[in-house]
């Protein structure tokens, strides 16, 4: 059976990933003391022997001497020393590790947290980037700090491990070897002293080390190491087409909020996904309604935190109601499962409020809906009123718009009638519902129905009520009053949310509108840098690959000042990794900017490093704003790319198309006059006598005349070559035009013989500040050029004066003139008037359009009054120009 | 080629115009010697005690122009030195450096042997020939003695700078002389940059002795090198 060419393509990416790559191996183990170092240890010694250059780059013996002789003979990578609060630590050297780049390296304690001042905080993050750089990796690690198993350990040790390795590091492991030990033994090793017991367990330990508790993690680990043979397994199966009926493609959504118990869902969707082997998604809906406290937005931000570490993609939705909004997305991407948490609010919220899992079940249709136990905890702490708690004043102006109705009642009593008054209270409790919020209302609310029944409810003047239909509109007022307030508070809470959405995608609309703008790569910097510190209201700076192995700064803005050697590295690792960096993430979180890089795709163009006004990580919003503009930031600087890429290629296809005319102008005026040489060369050598004395002469005047064109046509190209190449070099020098056209005139003596050469250049032009070498070159090409197309008795025309514009050249011919609608094709180079024209390679008009403009001047063709061709050069004249007659002190006549 | 033929020492690499200079100078009456190296330039310079030298400036084994300083340290004899259009800095070099004239590749034979000719002359002269106290060049003609210019015969008016200017050109006639070599002839050593003081002055002076000062006839421009006074007042064809 052939294999599913998808299933192979998948092997294939993932192999191609592989190479290049360093091979993790995790020795695993249940519990500390099981012997997962020692047994490292020992497989490395064997791989030594086979002659692998294997190094150790951090393995703790914890003072066992039977582990310490292990080491004997291996190579040990020397500790960086952090001091830190005035104690010293030993750590790992990633960067000498990375320096030294043996075959395999041994870092013990995958799950460690590094000192403080290290590049990564987790040492796991070390391990991905030895093995990004191709470094294989032996580490060991516990069956509590895998991430996807945290809240099982929990449950059954009671001790909750804080240092916890992300699944998708396990599962870029190439093999995982089982360390297993017997409780019965284990404990005996710890009887006998010979087990470290680790300081975060160590209060529990006696509680840790428990028979039970090591049973059930030994079957924990064991299920696990199963779990990763099965998976082994079924990639063999893969590879090898053994086909079995595979599901169709799964899907998991996870609905993750900010409550604690959203963690031990997120762990529940990533063991169910890599159970189904499935992608998953966490999604988190801001739904129309107050905002979050700031302790909420941190849970949530750590809840999808840990969901991306256990390999979730995430999602941030905006909705109005969470259910739709979360079902709407679910069905468009085909997700199969949805995983929400077992509410744990009264039921009595639901009543009022509506139920969202009641929602979501309902509104699932054929999504299989799992329902996940949720911790008890602080979970709705959503605050009123953007956390803002009613300031003492609105309060009393609750009880002054009281005092007022209370105050027109009682004035007015003749004229109002008792419903009369309860709308004015009810006015009130309104206006103060709008303009202050729940509180003050409720108040507003309780006071008026107090202040009513004191004033204008028999018997007057006591809160006791004689009548039971009084009773009843006590309670319609103040029910009245709290609806009314609560409806206004929601329409307002809509209204706060709406502008905030609105001002984002202004935010961003303004953005995309300003990269729409920039067309070139600092100009689109320079706005992500103006945009970023706005949105923060701190300083932001671009990053780009100067082309080397740096960065250079591309645009700064705000309050952000030039990044030291340091903040540069860390930048530089977010350019390479593709992943954010420093200040609140994982990585180098000391530095002082967050680093974010600006990827499209596999590609990372950019980085963007950021700072907020209080120094303080960028809160969710702010992050969720960041990556917008990331995204878009990334997508201008690839357009940007893909432009000038395609510049170049434009330029690359007219340069050899250049080429092609090159070759054939070239094969065609240089093999035409050698032709002409040859033959004649041939005919006057065997014997002189052979050809007659009378035509030596002509055939010495065809070699000379050939070779005059040779000549020229060899002095085009060259000029052509140095004025393409970008590289004419004008030395100016103040020369008058005089000289320069004498010049050209002298040189060009033979071709012109008796043809009538007119030259009126009067007398006081200025100087001209050109190269005279080139300048005289345009003026022998244009006469050329005139002597070409022009019949031999007719003049040729040179004319001077200084214009407002510059000094005004101009040479006439009276010949043909030029061809209509040709007049600006002609500089072009390669071109030629049309068939049945005198031969010339097409250049030297280029030529002078090149030295014209090299020299800030302008040429044009055009065709002349009277018949013929006139050309026309105006050469700017500086202010500082030098003008005839130059009187030398000295020289009095 | 016979005993008592002025002996030219031409150096060039290319085989090719080796021989085409060694036909033109033989047919001349000049008894040629071949170097294609600056080296063998050196040693045939000493051996033969040639009277012009040819000196192609692109060598293969060092530069022309500090062969020519290194020559101009014991002889004063005229060296020509040859080369393409487009390398002005070098002959300008070249001729600072001590070089008598220069021609542009490629050039004619009757050009050649003019040059030779007038560097001949101008040799003969230093050596303690006879001085000219009278230049003549077709229908110029100047007098050292009495400091006077006549054209067909009719007096000119020339300012003191202009008489200078022109004295410098006539006493090198037919040979070119840089911008550098004029201004400091003419106006002393701490004018030797001012070029346009030099070319305004020039373009004065052919106002008042070329018939058509545009193109002249008498004072040619090497642009981008100097200025010659033609040595013969027929054009060449």
């Amino acid at each position: 059976m052939r294999p599913d060419p998808d299933a192979l393509l998948r092997r294939v990416a993932a192999e191609e990933a592989r190479a290049g790559l360093g091979r993790l191996k995790i020795f695993f183990g249940y519990a500390p003391g099981v012997g997962k170092t020692y047994a490292m240890l020992e497989s490395a010694r064997r791989l030594r022997a086979e002659g692998v250059d294997v190094v150790i780059g951090c393995v703790e013996t914890h003072g066992r001497a039977e582990t310490a002789r292990l080491l004997e003979g291996l190579e040990v990578l020397p500790r960086r020393e952090v001091v830190r609060a005035g104690a010293r630590f030993d750590e790992f050297d990633l960067d000498a590790a990375l320096a030294r780049r043996p075959s395999v390296l041994l870092l013990d304690e995958l799950a460690h947290t590094n000192a403080h001042g290290s590049r990564h905080v987790r040492r796991w993050d070390d391990a991905c980037e030895l093995l990004d750089a191709g470094i294989g990796v032996h580490t060991t690690l516990n069956v509590q700090h895998l991430e996807g198993l945290n809240d099982i350990v929990a449950q059954i040790t009671s001790v909750r491990v804080r240092e916890t390795v992300p699944e998708a590091v396990i599962a870029r492991a190439e093999e995982i070897e089982l360390v297993d030990l017997s409780p019965e033994e284990l404990l005996e090793r710890l009887r006998e002293g010979r087990v470290y017991v680790p300081e975060q367990i160590e209060r529990a330990a006696t509680h840790f080390f428990r028979r039970g508790n090591l049973l059930a993690l030994r079957e924990l680990a064991l299920r696990r190491a199963a779990e990763r043979v099965d998976h082994d397994i079924r990639s063999y199966r893969e590879e090898h087409a053994i086909r079995e009926t595979w599901p169709a493609a799964e899907h998991i959504l996870a609905c993750i909020g900010p409550s604690p118990g959203s963690a031990r869902l997120a762990r529940a969707a990533a063991r169910m996904a890599a159970g189904l082997r499935a992608p998953w998604t966490a999604a988190w809906v801001d739904a129309a309604g107050p905002s979050l406290s700031a302790a909420d937005a941190t849970r949530l931000e750590t809840n999808l935190a840990l969901a991306e570490r256990l390999g979730a993609q995430v999602m941030r939705m905006q909705g109005e109601r969470v259910a739709p909004t979360l079902l709407g997305w679910a069905r468009r991407r085909n997700v199969t499962r949805v995983v929400i948490g077992k509410p744990t609010h009264p039921r009595w919220r639901d009543r009022l409020r509506g139920s969202l899992l009641d929602e979501i079940v309902r509104g699932s249709g054929d999504i299989e809906v799992h329902v996940i136990a949720g911790e008890v905890g602080p979970s709705d702490s959503r605050v009123s009123e953007r956390g803002r708690r009613a300031p003492p004043r609105a309060y009393a102006i609750a009880l002054l718009q009281a005092a007022v109705a209370t105050a027109i009642g009682v004035l007015w009593r003749t004229h109002l009638a008792l419903p009369d008054v309860v709308m004015l209270y009810l006015v009130g409790i309104v206006l103060v519902a709008v303009r202050y919020g729940r509180g003050p209302s409720v108040a507003a609310s309780a006071v008026s129905v107090a202040a009513y029944d004191f004033f204008f409810v028999p018997p007057y003047h006591t809160f006791s009520v004689s009548e039971i239909r009084n009773v009843l509109t006590f309670t319609m007022m103040f029910g009245a009053g709290l609806l009314l307030s609560s409806l206004t508070l929601r329409l307002r809470r809509q209204e706060l949310a709406a502008r905030d959405r609105e001002a984002r995608t202004a935010g961003l609309y303004a953005l995309s509108r300003e990269l729409g703008a920039a067309i070139d790569t600092p100009r689109i910097a320079a706005v992500i840098a103006g945009r970023a510190a706005d949105a923060l209201g701190g300083g932001a700076i671009v990053l780009l690959p100067d082309g080397s192995e740096g960065l250079r700064e591309a645009a700064r803005h705000g309050s952000a000042n030039p990044l030291d050697e340091h903040e540069q590295a860390v930048a530089r690792w977010t350019l390479d990794h593709g992943r954010p960096a420093g200040l609140g993430t994982g990585t180098v979180p000391g530095s002082a900017h967050l680093m974010l890089p600006l990827a499209s795709g596999p590609r990372t163009h950019g980085v963007l490093a950021v700072l907020t006004a209080d120094g303080r990580p960028p809160d969710a919003e702010q992050r969720q704003i960041l990556d917008a503009f990331c995204r878009q930031a990334a997508l201008a600087l690839e357009r940007a790319r893909l432009a000038q890429e395609a510049r170049e290629a434009e330029l690359r296809a007219h340069a050899e198309e250049l080429r092609a005319s090159l070759l054939s102008a070239v094969s065609h005026d240089l093999r035409t006059p050698l032709a002409t040489i040859k033959m004649a060369a041939a005919a006057l050598r065997p014997a002189p006598d052979a050809v007659g004395a009378g035509e030596r002469g002509p055939l010495a005047e065809a070699i000379l005349g050939e070779a005059d064109r040779l000549e020229r046509l060899v002095g085009n190209l060259l000029d052509m070559t140095r004025v393409e190449a970008g590289n004419l070099e004008v030395k100016r020098e103040w020369v008058p035009l005089e000289e320069i056209v004498g010049s050209a005139t002298a040189r060009l003596e033979g071709l012109l013989g008796r043809r009538p050469l007119r030259i009126d250049l009067p007398t006081g032009l200025p100087l001209v500040a050109a190269d005279p070498i080139l300048l005289e070159q345009v003026f022998v090409n244009l006469i050329e050029n005139a002597v070409r197309h022009a019949p031999g008795d007719t003049p040729i025309d040179i004319t001077a004066r200084e214009s407002a514009t510059g000094l005004a050249i101009e040479v006439g011919d009276r010949g043909p003139g030029l061809p209509a609608g040709q007049e600006a094709r002609i500089f072009d180079k390669f071109f030629r008037a049309g068939p049945g024209k005198p031969a010339g390679a097409g250049l030297g008009l280029a030529i002078c359009r090149g030295i014209v403009e090299a020299h800030g001047g302008m040429i044009a063709a055009a065709n002349r009054q009277g018949g013929g061709a006139l050309f026309s050069l105006t050469l700017p004249v500086p202010n500082d120009t030098p003008r005839p007659p130059l009187e030398f002190p000295e020289d009095a006549p | 080629m016979s005993v008592g033929d002025p002996v030219v020492l031409i150096v060039e690499d290319e085989q090719p115009l080796r021989r085409f200079l060694r036909a033109a100078l033989t047919g001349a009456g000049l008894a040629p010697v071949e170097a294609a190296t600056a080296a063998e330039a050196r040693s045939l310079a000493a051996l033969n005690n040639p009277e012009v030298i040819l000196l192609d400036l692109g060598l293969p084994d060092g530069d022309g122009i500090p062969l020519t300083r290194e020559l101009r340290e014991w002889t004063q004899v005229p060296i020509i030195v040859i080369s393409a259009r487009g390398h002005e800095a070098d002959k300008v070099a070249a001729l600072d450096a001590g070089a008598d004239d220069y021609l542009t590749k490629p050039f004619g034979v009757e050009e050649l042997l003019a040059r030779i000719r007038v560097a001949l002359r101008h040799a003969r002269q230093a050596d303690g020939g006879p001085t000219e106290t009278v230049v003549a060049c077709g229908p110029l003609s100047i007098d050292f003695a009495r400091r006077e210019v006549t054209i067909n015969g009719d007096a000119v008016h020339l300012t003191p700078i202009e008489y200078r200017l022109l004295a410098a050109l006539a006493r090198h006639a037919g040979l070119v002389l840089t911008h550098r070599q004029l201004l400091r002839e003419v106006w002393g050593l701490a004018h030797a940059e001012r070029t346009h003081y030099l070319r305004v002055y020039m373009a004065q002076l052919r106002r008042k002795i070329e018939t058509d000062p545009a193109r002249p006839r008498l004072l040619l421009t090497e642009l981008g090198v100097g200025y010659r006074l033609r040595a013969d007042a027929t054009p060449p064809s």
